[in-house]
Parts: C-alpha cells; sequence; structure tokens
C-alpha cells in the first residue's frame, strides 16, 4: 500500500516536471519570438512597449511583414506603463543600451527629448521618400517636435476625448444628445437617463487615482471651466474657484449619476460598464470607440453615438495623446530601429492591420489619409470623422483661457507632474468616497503644486 | 554498516512516515467541527485558484461583467493567445533560474546545515544569526548597486545573474530549515555509523540525506517557488532574452482594452508547474515547514 502510494507521489513529481518541460517546449514551438533573443547570424533589435491592444498587433504581424522584407529579427518585452517608464529611464540614465525602441507618451518624449535622451526621427523621416511626414496631423506632430523643431518621436497612434453615448436610450427618452454638448447640458441628460434601464447609470467618468486616468478628463474639465493648474509665470492654481468649481462639478457629477465604484474606475472599468451597458453615457478617449464597436468585447454594438468633448467656457476641450516610437541615444543600431519606426508609423502599415486584421483595428489618430481610406471610413462609421475632427482642435499650447508654461493639454510638461496629479487625484478620490471634501482635496494640492512652482519661478 | 545501524534509521524512518500520515495521536484529537474548519479555511485560500481558472476560461467581455459571471460560454482561446505571444522563452528562463538555483542552495545548505547542527561548529549561533541577518536589508535597496555592479559586468539580460542572486537570496532560508531538520537526526546512529567506520561524507549521503529527505524537499520547493515567482530583480535585470514567466505576466496589464481573461490564462499556465509539484510533495512540505524553521 505504501510502496502504492510512493509510486503515486513519485509519477505526480515526474508529470509535474513533464508538464514543465512540455509546456516549455510547445510554447516554444509556438512562440513568436517574444522574449526569446536573436540569433547571432541575424541583425536584430530590442523592442520595448506597453501591452495595449495596437501594440499585440504589431507584435502578431512583424515577423511575416517587417522581418521578412527587411531580415531584423524584433524582440518584443511587453511591460504595463508605469513599469516601462521606470525601464526606459534605468536603461537610458544608466546608459545600458538595452533597447533600441520603446514606446511612450506625449508627455515623456517632451521631457525626455529636452534631457537629451532621444535621438531625433526627422531625418529619417525625410529620409524616406514614400514616408509622407506632412501627412501626419499637425497637433500630434506638433506635440512630438524639440524646440528645433524636429521630431523626437513617430506617432504609432493618437487619441483626442469625446463624449460616448447610448443613442438607443436617448431615443427610448425622447432624449437629443446637442454635437457639442455643454458640461451643464450634459449633467442635466445625465440625470434624465439615469435609471433608464434596471442597473444603469447615467455616465462614465475616471475616478480611478492617477495622473493619468482621472486628472485626464479632470484637467480637461477644469481648462473648459477657466482654471489651470498653472499660470504662465509659474504661479500655483490649484484651488482657485474655478479649478474649484470644476472639480466640485466633477465630484458631484459622479456621486449623483455616476458609475458605481467610482474611486476604482479607470479606463478599463468604465469601458466595461458602457460595453455591458451599465451606464448610458462616457466621456473619455476617443480610441475607446473601437472597442464599444466591437462585437467580441461590446454588448452595445451599433446602439452608440458620438460627440464633441463638453466644453463651458472654451470652443474645444478634448484632450491629446498619443503613443509614439523614440530612439533612444544608447541604442547602437540606429539604422534597423529607424527602419521598424517608419514601417510601424506607416501608411503601408495601417493598410496591413487593415488588410490582416480588420481595419477597426487600424492605429488611427496620426495621419489624415488614414481617414480617407473606404475600408477605415466604413469601419470607424460613426466615430472616424469626429475622431479627425477632435484630435484637429485641439490646441496643447493654449487648452484654456489662459497661457500656459508649458505645452500639454491634460498634463503639465514638468517631471514633478505625474506626483503631483496622482496626490491630488487621492484626495479628490478620497472626497468621491465621502471620506474627504473637495475643498480639503485642493488645498492641501495647492501647497504641492507651491513646492513644485518654486523650481520653476523666475526661470 | 552494520545491520544495528540500518535497524534503528530503519526504525527512526517508519515512526516519522506514521507521524506524517496522521496516524497519531493528533488525528484522533480532531472532531467533525474541526473538519468543517478545516475544509472552510481551504475553500477560502483555494477560491482566488478557481476564480483565475474560471475567469481564464471565458472571453474578455464575459470575464469583465459585473456582476461576475459563473459559468457563461468556456473557451480556450486565451491560452492560444498565451502561444502567439510566445510564452515558452519565458517559462524556459523560469525553469532554468528556478531549478539551477534550487540545486546550488541545496548543495551548499546542506553541509553548512551539517555543520551547524550535527557536528556544530564555535559559536553556530552566531553563525545562523549573521545568515539570517543577510535577510534583513529590503530587496528594493539592494537592487541599485546590484543593477550598476551587473552593468559594470556586462551582464544585464543574463540569465546566470538571475541564478546567483536566486541562490544567494534562498540561501539563508534554506540553512536555517535545514539546521533545524537536520538537528532532529539522532547523534546515537550517526555515533554507530562512525563506529561502523562510516566517515564524514558517508555518513551525510547514507545517513543523513536520506532521514532528511521531507526536509529536502520542503527546502526545494519553498527555494523552487520563491525563485519561480520572483519578479523585482527579474524585470530590472532582465531584457529580451532572459526575462522569465513572472515578466511576461505583467505585460498583459493593459491601460486600454480588456484583459482580465488573458492575464488569468497566463497565470494558471505559469501557476501549473508550481501547483503541481506543490500537490505531489504537499505531506512532505507540510511536515518539513512544521519540523523546520517555523517550528
Amino acid at each position: 500500500m505504501t510502496r502504492t502510494k510512493n509510486n503515486w507521489r513519485i509519477g505526480l513529481m515526474a508529470g509535474a516536471i513533464t508538464t514543465a518541460l512540455v509546456t516549455t517546449a510547445c510554447a516554444g514551438a509556438g512562440g513568436g519570438g517574444a522574449g526569446g533573443g536573436g540569433d547571432s547570424d541575424e541583425e536584430s533589435i530590442n523592442v520595448l512597449m506597453v501591452g495595449n491592444p495596437q501594440m499585440v498587433d504589431i507584435q502578431e504581424l512583424t515577423a511575416d511583414t517587417f522581418t521578412k522584407d527587411t531580415g531584423i529579427k524584433v524582440n518584443y518585452t511587453v511591460l504595463p506603463e508605469n513599469q516601462l517608464r521606470d525601464k526606459v529611464t534605468q536603461d537610458v540614465a544608466s546608459q545600458a543600451g538595452q533597447y533600441d525602441i520603446a514606446s511612450v507618451g506625449a508627455y515623456e518624449t517632451a521631457l525626455w527629448q529636452k534631457n537629451g535622451w532621444l535621438h531625433e526621427m526627422s531625418s529619417f523621416a525625410d529620409a524616406d521618400s514614400t514616408y509622407d511626414s506632412a501627412d501626419l496631423l499637425a497637433p500630434v506632430a506638433d506635440s512630438l517636435k524639440g524646440e528645433d523643431g524636429k521630431l523626437y518621436a513617430l506617432p504609432f497612434y493618437g487619441e483626442s476625448s469625446f463624449l460616448m453615448y447610448r443613442k438607443d436610450i436617448f431615443e427610448k427618452e425622447g432624449l437629443k444628445m446637442p454635437d457639442k454638448p455643454t458640461w451643464d447640458e450634459v449633467a442635466k441628460l445625465a440625470a434624465e437617463v439615469d435609471g433608464a434601464e434596471p442597473g444603469m447609470k447615467g455616465i462614465c467618468l475616471r475616478g480611478l487615482p492617477g495622473w493619468g486616468e482621472m486628472f485626464a478628463p479632470l484637467t480637461t474639465v477644469v481648462n473648459t471651466f477657466g482654471g489651470t493648474w498653472f499660470t504662465q509665470d509659474w504661479q500655483a492654481q490649484v484651488n482657485s474657484p474655478e479649478f474649484t468649481e470644476a472639480v466640485d462639478f466633477y465630484v458631484k457629477l459622479i456621486r449623483e449619476h455616476g458609475e458605481e465604484g467610482a474611486a476604482s474606475a479607470g479606463f478599463t472599468e468604465c469601458l466595461n460598464a458602457m460595453s455591458q451597458s451599465k451606464v448610458a453615457m462616457w466621456y473619455d478617449a476617443t480610441s475607446a470607440a473601437g472597442s464599444l464597436e466591437n462585437p467580441e468585447s461590446s454588448k452595445v454594438v451599433g446602439k452608440v453615438g458620438y460627440a464633441y468633448a463638453p466644453v463651458k467656457e472654451t470652443e474645444y476641450s478634448g484632450w491629446l495623446w498619443s503613443w509614439n516610437w523614440v530612439m533612444p541615444k544608447t541604442t547602437k543600431k540606429t539604422d534597423a530601429a529607424s527602419k521598424f519606426a517608419l514601417w510601424a508609423t506607416s501608411k503601408e502599415y495601417e493598410k496591413t492591420v487593415g488588410e490582416k486584421l480588420g481595419w477597426s483595428r487600424v492605429p488611427s489618430g496620426k495621419r489624415a489619409s488614414t481617414y480617407e481610406l473606404a475600408e477605415y471610413k466604413e469601419a470607424s462609421g460613426d466615430f472616424g470623422a469626429l475622431t479627425l475632427e477632435s484630435i484637429q482642435n485641439t490646441d496643447p499650447t493654449n487648452p484654456g483661457v489662459q497661457p500656459r508654461p508649458t505645452v500639454g493639454v491634460q498634463y503639465v510638461t514638468i517631471p514633478e507632474f505625474q506626483d503631483l496629479g496622482t496626490k491630488v487625484s487621492q484626495s479628490i478620490s478620497a472626497a468621491l468616497t465621502g471620506s474627504g471634501t473637495v475643498k480639503e482635496a485642493l488645498d492641501s494640492g495647492q501647497k504641492e503644486a507651491e513646492e513644485v512652482a518654486k523650481n520653476y519661478q523666475g526661470k | 554498516m552494520s545491520t544495528s545501524t540500518l535497524e534503528k534509521r530503519g526504525t527512526f524512518l517508519n515512526r516519522r512516515k506514521k507521524d506524517s500520515r496522521g496516524e497519531g495521536d493528533i488525528a484522533e484529537k480532531g472532531g467533525p467541527v474541526w473538519t468543517i474548519v478545516a475544509w472552510v479555511a481551504t475553500l477560502l485560500f483555494f477560491a482566488p485558484v478557481a476564480w483565475m481558472v474560471l475567469t481564464s476560461l471565458h472571453t474578455e467581455a464575459d470575464a469583465a461583467t459585473n456582476p461576475p459571471t459563473l459559468f457563461s460560454g468556456i473557451t480556450f482561446e486565451n491560452y492560444g493567445a498565451l502561444f502567439d505571444r510566445g510564452v515558452g522563452p519565458y517559462l524556459i528562463n523560469s525553469a532554468m533560474a528556478s531549478i539551477v538555483s534550487t540545486l546550488l542552495v541545496l548543495a551548499l545548505s546542506i553541509p553548512a546545515a551539517y555543520a551547524l547542527s550535527i557536528r556544530p561548529v564555535e559559536k553556530w549561533t552566531d553563525v545562523m544569526f549573521f545568515f539570517l541577518s543577510t535577510k534583513f536589508l529590503p530587496a528594493i535597496a539592494a537592487l541599485l548597486p546590484i543593477y550598476l555592479l551587473v552593468k559594470r559586468v556586462g551582464m544585464l539580460d543574463n540569465i546566470w545573474v538571475l541564478v546567483i542572486l536566486y541562490t544567494a537570496m534562498n540561501l539563508p532560508i534554506a540553512v536555517w530549515m535545514m539546521q533545524s531538520f537536520l538537528a532532529e537526526v539522532p547523534k546515537e546512529i550517526l555515533e554507530a555509523a562512525s563506529v561502523d567506520g562510516a566517515g564524514v561524507l558517508r555518513s551525510l549521503w547514507s545517513i543523513v540525506v536520506p532521514m532528511a529527505t521531507p526536509g529536502i524537499a520542503a527546502t526545494s520547493l519553498i527555494c523552487f517557488i520563491f525563485s519561480w515567482n520572483e519578479f523585482l530583480f527579474a524585470v530590472n535585470l532582465t531584457a529580451t532574452i532572459s526575462s522569465t514567466s513572472p515578466v511576461f505576466l505583467v505585460g498583459f496589464i493593459s491601460s486600454q482594452g480588456l484583459f482580465l481573461a488573458k492575464l488569468c490564462a497566463a497565470a494558471t499556465l505559469v501557476s501549473l508547474p508550481v501547483l503541481i509539484a506543490g500537490f505531489a510533495a504537499q505531506d512532505k512540505l507540510v511536515r518539513g515547514l512544521s519540523l523546520g524553521a517555523v517550528k
């Protein structure tokens, strides 16, 4: 009996080892080249990127297109945004040179370019006669340029923000969404559609703390309410009447008609809520529309209408963001790395994605020509043209009612903003849950902002 | 070796096997209430794992529903996506770093524990404290110097760096566990073996190691699990060639789009070898822990 038990356990141990070996062997056979390192006899580059759906698509397409055409093998490392920022900073600051290309946002591009960490990309783009830099959307391209007027990143996809709403619910309730709604109108509409279906709330707005989470939409609200983080001469304005009014409005709207569990709702949670018919409106990134119209992940396909980002004092208030490919100065493979960046941001790549994966998955929001493609026009339906117009109407230099010290719509382009924005958003999140007040949050934020401002005043 | 030595060793091992099967007094003291408590506790601890597996078998849309759906359509597409994204090299790297470092830890910790328990060196308690003191510093505090050192010697993105680090990180725990376990080996048996002419190596191999098998198994498994799951050094010291499976896992986290089902599928697959090994060695693991450092 004991012998049988021992044999059974030995067999199970052997099974564990076999499982490990089989899974690794099978996986190795099916691997797409990620993380596996490159063969020494062929040229390869190392790419670090976030795991957004558009990046997963490029990973899938690389071997059969880019590598096949150029012979350059691409080794991808995929990390979440925060880890990626840390990793690139560490890699560049220590001159380790482990990565030849990285995907970064517009905020990091501006900061790292000033630090002298990035290769300029204009010369590579200009040297490629098929690239057509003039086709890049002006606000997107401008946000990636240095003071010398050169591009320091090539845009992979761009986005603004707009209001998404349930056409069928509005029709049922006899309501009409204006093309350019004001925030006051949106608040009234949220009250009307709150509870239009069992368990349905009026609107989803990000309440998850984080400078890139809650403060992406909230800073656009602050901008259009007449507020700003800093004046042009670096006077902190976090508890100014305009900033306070905007945050009060945002918190009140969420508490009265917003999603369940708002303090932990970011982009993903709001996407879930809208896709699962739990909210009737959602103000967020234009890039969300592709997911809402994807039958594989959404239950509201064809039922969503789109309107400009709501406003109050300004004509437009959409944000501007792009994910871009940058080439750290530490790379020793500028030729191969620039070929990859040019390919990934080219018109041809967009066509490849459209033909192989579907036109709704094209990394759009960076080229005007994308919106002229008949297939993309059909796939992007109601939201394509509005996305283009929203991006074109953004003004990163002057997004509000007063001059700004840095360029950027929903963020202040200084390294301290990540920490400042996150801290203030944590206090506002406490106000959302009732464990604090907006005034307390902004008074505390003002002190933090004043400390930050001291680093820049008089310079 | 004489028959008497082997008989003593056999009696000792049989006694311990009997204890490990719960045939002693302890089992008789438990009643139905404690059985229910044990089952409830077990289910509570197992629930997140079951939830992870169930979620991995849903589509992203179903996995994202609120409230969660338990038994909506089952699909294996998320597991297919893992292989499309090339999980293989990451698993191989994890296996390499974990298995080799565990073997090295055993090779170093068993002789060290022997010298600290069976034939104690002078001031052996100070030595034990020294081993433990190497765990006082938080790993994050050591990261920057280690990073700079590894970069200086040109070994960034090299799996052998992780092997060395995991060996160093797990060695103090292994020495403590093995020392506690070897302290239970009756000295009379070793003396009898010595009288029979067995040297140190023969005693270690033929007497100590067989008696300490549960302890070695428990120590191995714990070192293996710690190495397999380690993230901080793996994410900072590796790039594209030597990344391990925890680094692969976090790559599914996205600020744009749904990822929960795929993340759960990756977590399930990566947990599988450890879960099976842990299940197979569970009695040795429990006995090793109860007789070892946690005693």
